[in-house]
């Protein structure tokens, strides 16, 4: 579960923002060979970024995202999902060219119109899947949005929470991702290091990095840390930036949840 | 079987070639058997510190590659005789060091040397994992500023991750060595504390290496600071982190503060 960031792929933050769980298929080209071709399916996390109109509004809602979290889609897989999303050939054209400009790399694109694909761009993308096991809370504001799937059947199915214990400091560099439960780290988290997980987090030191729980869809965890100086905070995608935060939970004990929309803390003795 | 110490730090300029020399040369003159080991290929430094430009013949790369014996390349210090230095290619492009030449090149040094100091380059690439992937032990060198702390910290995360003692299950000893300490600066606040550092990195401090110009003179000179002039501050400082990785407890002092902080910050339990 601790990689070093290279293997990195995983995100999730605020409403424009999703996942979906996108299958990819691999092919071998083998030409007069007898062997057969090799064919693998593999699954990738995927960003998926789901532009509103006017864009370009959203792209400087997207640089101010971006601009406060370096490296934010650095080696990320991204999906740009255009499902109800009124526009032509030409504005997708600029559309994909000034994300490119951005250094954000699409593979694909998502709900797309024939009409509005030429090409050299990227391939289109179906049948992707929320990675929620959870239903969406419904305050959620890209649950207006059609999910690419419907999630039924998923609550029986829901598999129960699983934790893991990190008992050594996460090091810049280092993610931690833990999308069936819980993340507990007895030790600090560094500036440059980041915690991913389906549930609550909770560190036992100081956290200096970036922390993401309810990375899947879940409204009711939690994150907890013994002294905050985070740079990232985000709870079901909602997320909190450094500078954000309220100077008085600097260096303090602290948790953090969610009443509907909106982050709440105080801090814990 | 000798003792294999990596120098590493992330972050470039913050003193590791001069810390390797320093401590290989502080280390000698304890009579041990010492050779540091350039791993820069293609920015070679070591040798200039050492004073030894002149006399190299073979390199690293070259022995990898059998145009030379591992003798033949090892270069030994002309004031200090238990010092050895092997070089690192200038000429020939990082990919020439591979992963069994360096594991063949590190076993066969192992058998005659007490102290193999391997100067890593700087970043997180090939060169920097190559340097650290045989190390027994590792000097984790940091300025007291935010960007060096931050890499060394990645790098400790790799410690922990790339090398063979990771791979196998057991523990990397780390040590922080902090250098280019400006007591003044520290004064003043434009610095990061001893504590904020060690704070961050959770691993036990080796030594605080003062900013000092005699540093500059050494290098101008061709000799590791513990060499060229023994009394001053740095070359104190190193003889001192020297006597620390051969085991010795020696009590720590902040550059421009006089009482020791020790006990509560070197006896720190490594991460
Ligand atoms: N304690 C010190 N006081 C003053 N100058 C120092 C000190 N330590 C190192 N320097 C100077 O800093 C510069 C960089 O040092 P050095 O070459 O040892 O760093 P390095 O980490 O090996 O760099 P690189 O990453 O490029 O290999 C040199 O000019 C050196 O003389
Ligand atoms: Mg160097």
């Amino acid at each position: 579960m601790l990689t070093g960031s290279e293997d990195v792929n995983l995100l999730l933050t605020k409403s424009p923002v999703d996942m979906v769980n996108t299958p990819l298929t691999k092919i071998t080209k083998v030409l007069t060979d007898a062997r057969s071709i090799r064919i693998k399916g593999r699954s990738f996390l995927a960003v998926v970024l789901s532009p509103d109109l006017p864009l370009d509004e959203w792209l400087v809602r997207l640089d101010d995202l971006a601009a406060r979290s370096a490296g934010f889609f650095l080696g990320r897989p991204v999906v740009l999902d255009v499902t109800d999303l009124d526009i032509d050939r030409a504005q997708l054209t600029d559309l994909i060219a000034g994300l490119v400009q951005r250094n954000v790399s699409i593979m694909g694109i998502e709900g797309a119109r024939p009409s509005m694909l030429s090409p050299g761009m990227p391939p289109i993308l179906k049948g992707g899947r929320p990675v929620a096991d959870f239903e969406q809370p419904s305050t959620e504001p890209s649950a207006a949005q059609p999910a690419p799937q419907p999630k039924s059947a998923s609550a029986e199915t829901r598999a129960p929470m699983q934790s893991i214990v990190i008992h050594e400091p996460v090091r810049s560099g280092q993610s931690v991702i833990f999308p069936e439960g819980d993340v507990t780290v007895v030790g600090s988290v560094a500036s440059g290091a980041e915690i991913i997980a389906g549930g609550s987090v909770h560190i036992y030191g100081a956290l200096r990095g970036r922390v993401m729980a309810g990375s899947v869809g879940n409204a009711s965890a939690r994150i907890f840390c013994r002294k905050l100086e985070a740079e990232l905070l985000a709870i079901d995608g909602i997320y909190q930036m450094a500078e954000d935060m309220a100077p008085s939970l600097r260096g303090q004990p602290v948790q953090l949840w969610l009443e509907g929309d909106v982050m709440m803390a105080e801090t814990i003795s | 079987m000798g003792k294999v110490i990596v120098v590493t730090s992330g972050k470039g300029g913050v003193g590791k070639t001069t810390s390797t020399a320093a401590l290989g040369a502080a280390l000698a003159q304890r009579n041990e058997k010492v050779v540091v080991v350039d791993f820069d290929v293609g920015l070679r430094n070591l040798d200039l510190v050492m004073g030894a430009e002149r006399r190299v013949v073979y390199d690293m790369v070259n022995v990898i590659q059998g145009d030379a014996k591992l003798p033949q390349a090892l270069i030994r210090d002309k004031r200090l005789e238990t010092l050895f230095l092997l070089a690192a290619s200038q000429t020939r492009d990082k990919d020439s060091l591979t992963p069994e030449g360096v594991e063949r090149i590190i076993g066969e040094l192992k058998k005659y040397f007490d102290w193999i100091i391997c100067d890593s380059p700087a970043g997180i690439e090939r060169g920097a994992t190559l340097a650290m992937r045989h190390a027994d032990m590792a000097v984790v060198v940091t300025n007291p500023e935010v960007s060096s702390v931050r890499d060394s910290d990645r790098i400790i995360g790799m410690l922990d991750s790339k090398t063979l003692k990771a791979e196998n299950g057991e523990r990397m000893e780390k040590h922080l060595l902090l250098t280019r300490y400006d007591a003044n600066r520290a004064e003043r606040g434009d610095m990061l504390k001893v504590e904020d550092v060690l704070d961050i990195l959770s691993i036990p401090l080796l030594g605080i290496i003062p900013e000092s110009m005699d540093v500059l003179k050494a290098s101008n000179v061709g000799a590791p600071v513990t060499l060229a002039d023994a009394r001053s501050a740095p070359a104190m400082a190193y003889f001192d982190a020297a006597r620390r990785l051969a085991g010795e407890t020696v009590p720590i002092v902040i550059p421009g503060e006089k009482r020791g902080l020790l006990g509560k910050i070197f006896g720190r339990k490594a991460a």
